[in-house]
């Protein structure tokens, strides 16, 4: 073999901040960029309550374009821990190297951390966390034995779905008082069809009927859909039906399959399928 | 080899035994005796024991079947014979005892209409055609059946069979055009005018009406064309070339139901409702329910506007939340729907789900906001607190907790805000258990839901985890590998545990299930939480956590019961089973003693996550205790937030259409679920249950 497996400190955890050089595409259904640049400018840490797809991660890459700030984006996982965000040590040759998680790589950057779906990681991830959210603004690198001060560019930020009722993955009341949250819904009508049209190119009366259909499957949550179609699952109809896929076909496979397995409930949103067309 | 046939007389005797009521000298039972003696042994005994079934409900109902029966069975076969005896009694417990017969008596029609590969059912389709209605933007519509389809506006009566067209595609095409139609009565104001009083002025007003219908479903079908475009294509299929001026002139989008009147006075006589398959009827019940609804809902709105404007209120103004501040703008879009803002002061503000629900169903009835629904009503709060008066005699109490069994507990009284000392006497005893065959029978109804509840809570049952750092596993742990070089390194030594090892994590929960034993529970409720009950339990088994259950109940403060039913540490056996059947509905609901009670059982269990689910009926209640209404929710309230402090989450499962009034007050925003329909609750609480702990 040529090439030779690269270093594993080059290769893992070195999580780049990402720059954003050209702006994402988000439309505003209120005063959410005010009040995220007046929680930047404050240095307060910010919370995204909302229901999946309606729009969350695309604000958070929204706002690093236009704070020109470089966002750092973690997925969280239930077996995410502190240490993965922090860092630790690596062997290379026969040293031990020091590498930095995506947390603490943010925190030196000056970068927007994003934390997705933060109930889902591990409790002791609230250790790094806390200290970081309030107004000490630090992070204890225990293992490293450095703690290091957020400059004044850097923002936690964390995403929250607060529909989902599992008692086991609630955020506990000394984490979320730390942050401001900014409520997220599904975009009105109007914006919602404006956001699918710039999103996929489809004309008018499509994205108008996508969004009535997205209205009916809402209509059926907690009647059988634990979520109704969020604005993603529309987008991406939009764009099947724009490649020229006939229009039920998309709606099944992008959203009718997407949000149940059961045959009664496939049913009926095949039913609004067709009334919606 | 078949039994042999039943005799003649041996026919006439049981008959004559079950059917004496109606039977006279001029009505024997030897005519319907010799129509039966031909057919085989197995319909004979098919025919005599649903006689005996019939009779229980009338016994000319089950003579009238007993007389149609060996005509059936030259057209049906058993199972399309029970469907026809079902739907008879059905339409009996509708209609009475005329419709019912009829359908006995016409059996032709009932084959027409039923046999055949054609037709749909709406039983067969209740649930796709009942999620099709609830997708429908607007208010919550259930379906119900009734010979012709008409609405109150809450529930849509469809046919229960319809068999018009060619083929079933079509047939059920007619059932969502029916759906679509009667949505869009109430969706686009077709009761907004009093339309039948309008008809009352015609000479004939039941042939005005059902013109009236007609040409009114000609509007809605060009609203149903702006935003279902696809039901609109099959109804363009159904046209009649005579209305056509009528049509094309309702299909403007600013017509109201305002023209349909007008519409009806010029062909009126001239032109008679053509006898399409998705005719519909206009009925006066619906003003009603219309009028029942549309003072509840401006109540409503005051009080959700009250507590908006409370949670809204500013530093700089010192008031009470006053919802005269508030302001909705509503607009209509391209389609005709109504569309509004709420504005606080000049701010728009974003109504919370409830609130905008409130508003689009005020707005489907009026077309507008009033001016009188925002103001001055501050006042308006619903909880009657007037009954509230708290030097009822009997207290203090003196008595102790000595008596086995029973105990003593705190009441809030918002009033006086402070606790009212050992004041409620509770009692804990077991159910009595009931040797039937419920459990049985539940087994049997749902062994298909069980089944698939147990492969699910098996899953949930914990995943395999890797356990890091283990001094004995199958698999190397290189993250201990790293670090235990790095001590080496710098001179100390090799930690042993350098393995990983698989493992099933614990669910660490506990689960106290708290029944609702009202007296309001009686009949369907009792039955649908008793074979919720089963049912998860059948799933917790599978799933291991432990779980208690208990009852509650009582009739004021000094008669507080709780009711054993099953214990933490006591298995799931026959006792327990025989518990939940034995699960009866007793008096009132003071929650507030038997949630402390509970949450004292549930602090007494060790486990990480403890939760406190209730499944209930109604608000908390007792006999004129001044209980109801405001003290009650507040102490309630109390109960939960001491449960919560004591790391208990409690949780409530409801049945109560109101319940969005006062749970959310009562258990937070996310923390409480509606099961609208009680038939399926034994299904949905498991399922709520999964969700809740996945």
């Amino acid at each position: 073999m040529a090439t030779k497996i690269a270093p594993l400190a080059r290769k893992s955890l070195q999580t780049e901040a990402r720059v954003i050089d050209s702006e994402p595409y988000y439309e505003s259904g209120g005063n959410e960029i005010a009040l995220f640049e007046a929680a930047y400018a404050s240095q307060l840490p910010v919370l995204l309550k909302g229901p999946t797809g309606c729009g969350k991660t695309r604000f958070i890459e929204h706002m690093a374009w236009k704070l020109k700030r470089p966002l750092v984006t973690v997925s969280c996982h239930d077996d995410l821990t502190a240490a993965d965000l922090v860092g630790r040590y690596l062997i290379t040759g026969n040293e031990t190297v020091w590498v930095d998680g995506p947390l603490a790589h943010a925190v030196r950057a000056g970068a927007i951390c994003y934390l997705d779906e933060v109930v889902e990681a591990r409790r002791d991830t609230t250790v790094v966390i806390h200290p970081l959210a309030d107004d000490r603004r630090i992070l204890p690198m225990e293992k490293h034995g450095e703690l290091l001060q957020a400059p004044p560019e850097f923002l936690l930020v964390m995403s929250y779905n607060p529909g989902y009722q599992s008692v086991l993955k609630e955020l506990k009341p000394s984490t979320r008082q730390r942050f401001v949250a900014i409520d997220f819904r599904y975009p009105g009508a109007g914006l919602e069809e404006k956001i699918i049209r710039t999103e996929s190119g489809a004309d008018s009366s499509t994205a108008a009927a996508l969004v009535r259909l997205a209205h009916m499957t809402r209509n059926l949550k907690d009647n059988g859909l634990d979520e109704g179609a969020s604005t993603r699952l529309l987008v991406h109809a939009a764009k099947l039906i724009v490649r020229g896929v006939p229009s039920h076909n998309a709606c099944h496979s992008a959203i009718a399959e997407a949000l149940s397995d059961d045959p009664e409930m496939l049913h009926a949103i095949d039913e609004f399928v067709s009334s919606v067309f | 080899m078949a039994a042999s046939a039943l005799s003649m007389a041996t026919l006439v005797g049981r008959l004559d035994y079950l059917l004496n009521p109606v039977l006279s000298t001029r009505r024997s039972a030897g005519p319907l005796a010799r129509q039966l003696a031909s057919l085989p042994r197995a319909q004979q005994d098919f025919v005599l024991q649903w006689t005996e079934v019939i009779t229980r409900t009338n016994y000319e109902l089950a003579y009238q079947f007993a007389a149609s029966a060996s005509a059936a069975f030259e057209k049906m076969d058993m199972q399309a014979m029970e469907a026809w005896i079902i739907a008879a009694l059905d339409t009996y417990d509708r209609e009475g005892l005329h419709s019912g017969s009829e359908i006995f008596r016409q059996v032709d029609a009932w084959t027409q209409a039923t046999v055949g590969n054609q037709v749909v059912s709406l039983e067969r389709n209740m649930n796709i055609l009942g999620l099709f209605a609830c997708g429908l933007s607007g208010r919550k519509l259930s379906l119900d059946t009734a010979a012709e389809p008409w609405t109150d506006t809450e529930t849509l009566y469809l046919p229960a069979h319809i068999s018009a067209l060619p083929t079933r595609a079509e047939n059920f095409n007619i059932y969502k055009i029916l759906i679509a139609l009667l949505w869009a009565q109430g969706r686009y104001g077709s009761f907004q005018a009093d339309l039948a009083a309008a008809c009352a002025g015609y000479p004939d007003p039941v042939r005005a009406g059902a013109l009236l219908s007609h040409i009114e479903n000609l509007r809605l079908e060009a609203c149903i064309a702006r935003v279902l475009p696809g039901i609109a294509r099959d109804m363009a299929k159904l046209h009649v070339p005579a209305f056509e001026e009528c049509r094309s002139n309702l299909s403007k989008a600013a017509t109201t139901v305002n023209h349909s009147l007008q519409w009806l006075q010029r062909l009126y006589g001239i032109m008679d409702a053509p006898r399409l398959p998705h005719r519909t009827a206009l009925r006066t019940e619906t003003l009603v329910v219309r009028e029942a609804r549309i003072k509840r809902e401006q109540g409503e709105l005051a009080q959700a506007l009250a507590e908006l404007a409370h949670e809204y209120k500013t530093e700089a103004d010192n008031a009470d939340g006053n919802p005269d501040r508030f302001r909705i703008e509503v607009a209509k879009n391209a389609e005709g729907d109504a569309t509004f803002e709420l504005k606080l002061e000049q701010t728009p503000v974003p109504p919370p789900e409830h609130v905008s629900r409130l508003i689009d169903s005020i707005l489907q009835d009026l077309g507008e906001i009033p001016e009188d629904y925002l103001q001055s009503a501050t006042d308006s709060g619903r909880y009657d607190s007037s009954a509230v008066d708290e030097n009822a005699p009997g207290n203090p109490r003196d008595e102790t907790e000595s008596e086995t069994g029973t105990y003593l507990y705190n009441e809030w009284d918002c009033k006086r805000r402070n606790y009212r000392k050992n004041w409620c006497t509770l009692r804990e005893s077991d159910v009595q258990p009931a040797d039937n065959d419920f459990v049985a029978s539940t087994l049997a109804a749902y062994r298909p839901q069980i089944i698939r509840f147990r492969r699910i809570f098996e899953m949930l049952r914990g995943e395999d985890r890797m356990l890091k750092r283990q001094a004995i596993g199958d698999e190397i742990d290189f993250d201990a590998l790293v670090s235990g070089h790095i001590d080496l390194k710098s001179g100390l030594e090799l930690p042993d545990r350098l393995l990983m090892r698989r493992h099933k994590t614990e669910r660490d929960l506990a689960v106290l299930l708290m029944i609702d034993m009202s007296g309001s529970t009686k009949g369907w409720i009792n039955d649908a939480e008793r074979e919720a009950l089963i049912m998860l339990c059948e799933a917790l088994e599978a799933l291991g956590d432990r779980y208690a259950i208990y009852g509650f109940s009582g009739v004021t403060r000094k008669r507080c019961e709780i009711y054993r039913i099953k214990r933490f540490d006591e298995p799931y056996d026959d006792t327990v089973r025989c518990r939940i059947a034995g699960i009866e509905p007793q008096d009132y609901t003071r929650m507030g003693a038997a949630i402390r009670h509970l949450t004292r059982l549930l602090d007494g269990v060790d486990a990480r996550t403890k939760l406190l689910i209730t499944l209930s009926d109604g608000k908390p209640d007792d006999y004129s205790d001044h209980y109801r209404g405001e003290y009650g929710i507040e102490d309630t309230r109390q109960a939960l937030i001491e449960a919560q402090r004591t790391g208990i989450k409690p949780f409530c499962i409801t049945i109560d259409h109101e319940a969005r009034d006062y749970l959310p007050h009562l258990y937070g925003p996310v923390n409480w679920t509606l099961v609208d329909d009680v038939r399926k609750l034994p299904v949905q609480v498991a399922d709520i249950y999964r969700r809740l702990t996945a």
